[in-house]
């Protein structure tokens, strides 16, 4: 069943590549690949940390390197923001000028590379499978971008390149860095070689700093985060969504999934640094996103911010502020690819997303006004969405944390600096909500449509996820608490 | 049963065929020689399979001493084989430029020796990887270096071909008389030049290990020009720009690949010398940089793989630095597959628009198939995962974490980052760009089957490496 949400988007791609109708192929394989993930969460057993629904191929016996696939709490969490994503996404496209076929091929592969990286549980194909979505993010941006589309697509590209091969070195010093005996690429030989404590303190330092900079490349950990804004600002719509919603999440799920069980004395050695690092996120970059004069490098940049949220959600170390890290990024990244969206939209039917050239949107747009207003608050995080309770968990995560320093410490001065950022935030959305869709509209926009009906579908997926997740949190917390008990007592009694 | 010496001789009978029927028969079509010769050496790669690899039976003397039969060697004359088989198919595709260069002659002039000459290549390149003295080595090395300089400047009205066949002519009878006074050296300390028995000489304490090294410094020089390697680089860009496409797809994957052999086999009894390891650290070093910023502008495409095969070199000498002889092995192997691909689509694509990475515009919307084509190669020369680039790169980076070459590791990265801009270029001018020719490319049967074979082979490698690894177990 894992594998058949992984391969749904990718044979689609190869289909659509080959000939097959596009729009029509790629729909049906995105809800077939979303209904897929209810049913895993339907028969998905409560309380477990194990992986379930595991299928393996071995590729090599002799470096026991295997195409291991399953869930566990975590991944099942990362693919179903996949798989709604994706729908989303796929809904929003509509028709394409030039190259239709290849505009859905990229989206599904991008979508199968996000979704195989969350449900492998070998390293070697956690890695190969982001790696997948590459190529294609430099030919959506190339091809059908816009504004400058040439910059951002060698950036991005580059960037991402030079990042996940620093990923592959820290990957590789993993597996070397275990007895022969253990020596495998998969997660759950690794877990148990390092609850043994095989995995020596000085190569965890090593280890954990190159995953931090791979990863924090992937993720746009400041000061890694300048290709980010521009990329998104270039993407069309439906990319920036997957980009953005879905792929960047790949290296915080890795820091969960391999950072705490694996490496605690590494992520214990290099703590300050990353919250020097993720306040550089939260402070910097936040203020700079007020700074911006359009839409899209707004949301750019807001959501390399919210990633610093993220960040210190994960370095607290504490289950609540790990789990609150897993719902957060659930949460941000249904609320930025709804953002996304409609900015896509935006830009579709006025061709600038300039604030001072828009205003007052919301008198011919009045659907779209609402559903921006709905991703606004998500965003800023107010209470009955999704990130609230992400971000509030997080908070109470960090100033308590998992490092026992008794003193009065960073981290309580980093979550008092990162409650600022919520109030950086709110400036900034509320600021774009009222430049964008409030105040006079101006006479260029009288012939502007609002969201036909059945764009209205993915914008009600994406709201309600957000909403039903908002007030239910529990479900994320029953699902990736066992996992992270575990680990993180383990580690403790140690 | 086969033993490994008749492979040779089948081949060079082959070979010998050919240029009689051509010089006889002279109302053929002489692109039957062509195929002939490609069914040819497609029995003896099958009849390779049948081979059981060993040790030689009497190492001392005769011919054994020469030859040896491994694993290694097996799998490097299967290489060699499936090149030069491509090689050939390219040729043919290629044909129509070679007739164009024979201005006043018969339509077909020229072309019986094209054909003929790279099996005789093939013959010295698989010599040369069971090659275990350094008199054979020096037999075989020219064997193919000669075939080599004629088939440099075969188009030799061609006034940028004919610059380059004497470049190649020049520098490599320069290269060769390092070979030779290298071996002069390692002679006179050891009194040997069976490689061998050196290895044991060098063993004993009273030997003079300087001047051994001395001529080892030598042979590298010589085995330098072969592989590319920086500062013997110089002739690359040119003779790989002026000599035909097909010869440089040769050149770039036969000549390399030997190159590499014969250096893994000379290392060995040098292996115990630490001052070896910094020489070759040092090398690679400035071969990945040199190789990956050199390439980093050019606007030919031809050009740009010359110096892209010069990058690759450099990774490979990361491999032999770590005296990783697999990873080698395995890259060597990745990188004849997308090299291939890369030169059978360049060679279709520049008969009808040119060489420059611009005259590449478009190519998705005139001839998806081999802009698909071109898509993989690239891709899987940056590294890519899901193609045998990567996997050749992730392990010569797992050979050299493992002997902690912090250096080389990080400028490979480095370096990683360079070809991933270089080689999406073309993937830029073909997707982004438009252009306004709509025509489609002509693609013949034998060439669109090539191509998908190096396609299906490129990804196939980069998912299931085990049988190649299997193929070079010890």
């Amino acid at each position: 069943m894992v594998l058949f949400v992984i391969l749904c988007p990718i044979v689609a791609a190869i289909l659509i590549m080959v000939g097959a109708p596009a729009r029509k192929t790629a729909l049906a394989a995105s809800v077939l690949a979303f209904g897929a993930t209810l049913f895993l969460i339907a028969s998905f057993k409560q309380g477990q940390h194990d992986f379930q629904h595991v299928t393996s191929f071995t590729i090599s016996p002799e470096w026991r390197l295997s195409f291991t696939t399953g869930i566990d709490g975590l991944s099942l969490v990362m693919v179903l923001l996949a798989t709604i994503v994706t729908l989303a996404a796929v809904w929003f496209t509509g028709t394409i000028d030039k190259y239709e076929n290849a505009f859905y091929a990229c989206l599904l592969f991008i979508s199968g590379g996000a979704i195989g990286a969350f449900a492998s549980i070998d390293l070697f194909f956690f890695y190969a499978f982001h790696e997948l979505a590459l190529i294609p993010t430099f030919l959506l941006i190339g091809i059908w971008g816009s504004g400058n589309r040439v910059a951002a697509a060698w950036k991005i590209t580059i960037y991402l390149a030079i990042g996940s091969f620093i990923l592959l070195l820290g990957l590789i010093l993993l597996y070397q860095s275990v007895p022969a005996v253990s020596r495998s690429f998969d997660i759950r030989t690794l877990t148990a070689a390092a609850s043994l404590g095989q995995i020596a303190a000085e190569a965890q330092r090593h280890i954990y700093l190159l995953l931090l900079i791979g990863f924090g490349i992937l993720i746009s950990l400041f000061p890694f985060h300048t290709w980010a804004p521009e990329a998104y600002a270039s993407a069309p719509a439906p990319a920036a969504m997957l980009h953005a919603g879905v792929l960047k999440k790949f290296g915080l799920y890795g820091l969960l999934r391999l950072a705490i069980p694996l490496l605690p004395e590494g992520a214990r050695h290099w703590t300050n640094l990353l919250v020097v690092l993720l306040l550089g996120n939260i402070i910097y970059v936040g203020l700079v996103t007020i700074a911006q004069k359009r839409l899209d490098w707004m949301l750019g940049y807001s959501s390399v911010m919210h990633m610093g949220y993220i960040f210190l959600g994960i370095a607290s170390a504490t289950i609540l502020g790990t789990t609150g890290a897993v719902v957060l990024i659930f949460a941000h990244g249904l609320s930025i690819a709804l953002l996304f969206a409609i900015a896509g939209e935006l830009r579709k039917q006025t061709g600038t997303l300039v604030f001072d050239e828009l205003g007052g949107l919301a008198k011919v747009m009045p659907f779209a006004g609402l559903a921006f207003g709905f991703g606004v608050f998500a965003a800023i995080g107010l209470p009955g969405f999704a990130n609230f309770a992400g971000e509030i968990m997080i908070f109470f995560g960090a100033f308590k944390n998992g490092w026992e320093m008794d003193r009065f410490h960073i981290f309580q001065i980093a979550t008092a600096l990162a409650l600022w950022g919520v109030v950086i935030s709110t400036v900034y959305m509320l600021r774009a909500y009222r430049k964008a869709f409030m105040g006079i509209l101006n006479d260029r926009w009288n012939g502007l449509v609002d969201f036909r009906s059945g764009l209205r579908i993915p914008v009600a997926l994406l709201v309600g996820a957000l909403l039903c997740y908002g007030f239910f949190p529990q479900f994320f917390v029953r699902m990736v608490t066992p996992g992270f008990r575990t680990y993180l007592t383990v580690n403790k009694s140690r | 049963m086969i033993t490994a010496p008749e492979l040779e001789i089948t081949v060079l009978v082959l070979g010998m065929v050919i240029l009689m029927v051509e010089a006889f028969a002279t109302n053929i079509d002489k692109r039957v020689l062509a195929f002939a010769a490609i069914t040819g050496l497609a029995i003896v790669l099958l009849a390779t399979f049948f081979v059981t690899p060993g040790a030689s039976p009497s190492p001392t003397t005769g011919f054994w001493s020469f030859y040896t039969a491994d694993r290694l060697s097996i799998f490097f004359k299967q290489f060699a084989l499936v090149t030069t088989i491509f090689v050939l198919i390219m040729m043919t595709d290629y044909a129509p430029v070679v007739r164009s260069s024979f201005p006043g002659s018969t339509s077909q002039a020229g072309l019986g020796e094209f054909f003929a000459l790279p099996i005789f290549t093939c013959v010295g390149l698989m010599y040369l990887v069971s090659a275990i003295d350094f008199v054979f080595i020096f037999v075989s090395l020219e064997l193919v270096t000669i075939s080599f300089y004629v088939l440099v400047s075969f188009t030799r009205r061609n006034p940028i071909t004919l610059e380059a066949g004497i470049k190649y002519l020049v520098l490599s009878a320069l290269s060769t008389a390092f070979l030779v006074y290298g071996i002069a050296w390692i002679f006179g300390v050891t009194g040997q030049t069976n490689l061998q028995r050196i290895t044991e000489v060098l063993a004993n304490p009273g030997t003079d290990r300087g001047a051994a090294l001395l001529g080892m410094v030598f042979i590298l020089v010589a085995l330098g020009f072969k592989i590319a390697a920086v500062p013997f680089q110089i002739w690359v860009p040119d003779v790989y720009q002026g000599a035909p496409t097909p010869v440089t797809a040769y050149l770039s994957v036969g000549s390399k690949a030997a190159g590499f052999v014969v250096l893994l086999r000379v290392l060995q009894p040098f292996l115990a010398l630490p001052q070896m390891q910094r020489l070759i650290v040092l090398i690679a070093l400035l071969t990945l940089i040199y190789g990956n910023l050199a390439a980093l502008p050019q606007a030919n495409l031809k050009r740009l793989l010359a110096y892209s095969s010069i990058a690759h070199a450099g990774y490979l000498l990361i491999g032999v630095a770590c005296f990783d002889g697999r990873a080698v092995s395995f890259y060597l192997a990745a990188y004849l597959l997308m090299t291939l691909l890369s030169f059978a689509v360049l060679i279709i694509v520049a008969q009808q628009t040119g060489e420059q990475i611009s005259d590449f515009d478009g190519l998705a919307k005139r001839s998806p198939f081999l802009a698909f084509a071109m898509l993989i190669g690239m891709v899987s020369l940056a590294g890519v995962p899901f193609t045998a680039g990567f996997l050749g790169k992730f392990f010569i980076f797992y050979a050299a974490l493992k002997q902690h070459q912090i250096a080389l590791v990080v400028v490979g990265v480095i370096t990683v980052g360079c070809g991933f801009y270089y080689y999406l270029k073309v993937v830029r001018a073909m997707y982004w760009q438009s252009t306004a020719k709509i025509d489609k490319i002509p693609v013949t049967g034998l060439s669109r089957l090539a191509i998908s074979a190096l396609i299906i082979a490129t990804i196939w490698l980069g998912i299931f490496p085990q049988p190649v690894l299997d193929a070079l177990q010890r």
